[in-house]
């Protein structure tokens, strides 16, 4: 089934909240090599201005794919997750992904299109503190690769 | 666990808040300093938890070659999360990176026994006096070949 063209330009409302934890924040900054100790000790991180720990710059993915969620698994949408593969993935911050951030995502689906017998879909969640501050613009390309 | 006995207080190698990179100190072209990510199943497994994206064909190897994949592959999103620490340490601060995007331009393949390498190097191709951003390339490779193209950190210096 070919991915469903009238999705470009769905706006999803906002997601429930993610609270932003100290303890994911540590996980990730792990999992990914990150030794700066402003993912781990409040005190650095408050030293250099921050409210409490911060998360590295590719953190909030894990939100944003969440998001991207609500397109995949919508059967309309025609995206066969397991020919699914990632093309590109951007991120710009208005200010790090803080310990006690309380954030929702709002998703774009910006475009939808065939190249080469494949689908391309542009994905673009908006995340927001509760009280509507901007945090981080995460634009995400997926491939989802045509039958052979 | 570590067996060593410790100083009250210095259980953890702590630094003073790092000072952040000095734009007067930059100019463009410099290489930033270069690294190598090992990452092996593990990891994977780590990473897979860490950022809840539990694909199997990133820690399932019949799984991975039942879908055509050579092997289990690593996240994109583990190497362009690894690759960004070259350019945090060498900012200072990870709070620092204001832009970060890449491309996905060839799998990351981890075999069971020896897991990869994936070689990390930076330039700075572009510095902006009056924002005091840089603009740091990224290449990122594994077994010989490009991994990430298009693959740039903007971080905002003192």
């Amino acid at each position: 089934m070919p991915v469903n063209a009238d999705f470009q330009g769905r706006v999803y409302p906002p997601t429930e909240t993610y609270r932003v934890s100290a303890a994911k924040i540590r996980e990730f900054a792990e999992a990914v090599g990150s030794d700066d100790p402003v993912h781990v000790d409040a005190e650095v991180a408050r030293a250099r201005g921050y409210a409490d720990v911060i998360a590295p710059p590719t953190f909030a993915v894990l939100i944003a794919q969440q998001c991207d969620g609500q397109l995949i698994r919508d059967p309309e949408a025609g995206i066969d997750f397991s020919r699914v593969v990632h093309g590109e993935q951007r991120f710009v911050h208005h200010r790090p992904l803080t310990a006690g951030d309380a954030v929702v995502g709002t998703l774009h689906v910006d475009t939808v299109r065939e190249a080469g017998g494949h689908a391309m879909v542009t994905t673009r969640t908006e995340l927001a503190t509760e009280a509507g501050e901007a945090v981080c613009t995460a634009t995400s390309t997926i491939v989802i690769r045509g039958a052979e | 666990m570590s067996t060593q006995p410790r100083t009250p207080g210095t259980s953890t190698p702590r630094t003073t808040p790092a000072s952040v990179r000095s734009f007067s100190e930059v100019s463009v072209g410099d290489a930033l300093p270069a690294t190598t990510v090992h990452v092996d199943r593990a990891r994977l497994v780590q990473y897979a938890g860490a950022s809840l994206d539990r694909n199997r064909i990133h820690w399932d190897e019949p799984f991975a070659k039942a879908v055509g994949l050579p092997d289990v592959i690593a996240h994109g999103m583990f190497t362009m999360g690894s690759a960004v620490t070259l350019v945090t340490a060498w900012v200072g601060d990870a709070g620092r990176v204001v832009e970060y995007g890449v491309r996905f331009t060839r799998p990351v393949v981890v075999p069971y026994d020896a897991g990869a390498d994936i070689e990390v190097s930076g330039v700075v191709k572009s510095a902006d006096p009056e924002t005091k951003r840089v603009t740091v390339e990224l290449t990122a490779t594994a077994a010989g070949e490009k991994v990430l193209g298009r693959a740039l950190a903007v971080a905002v210096l003192d």
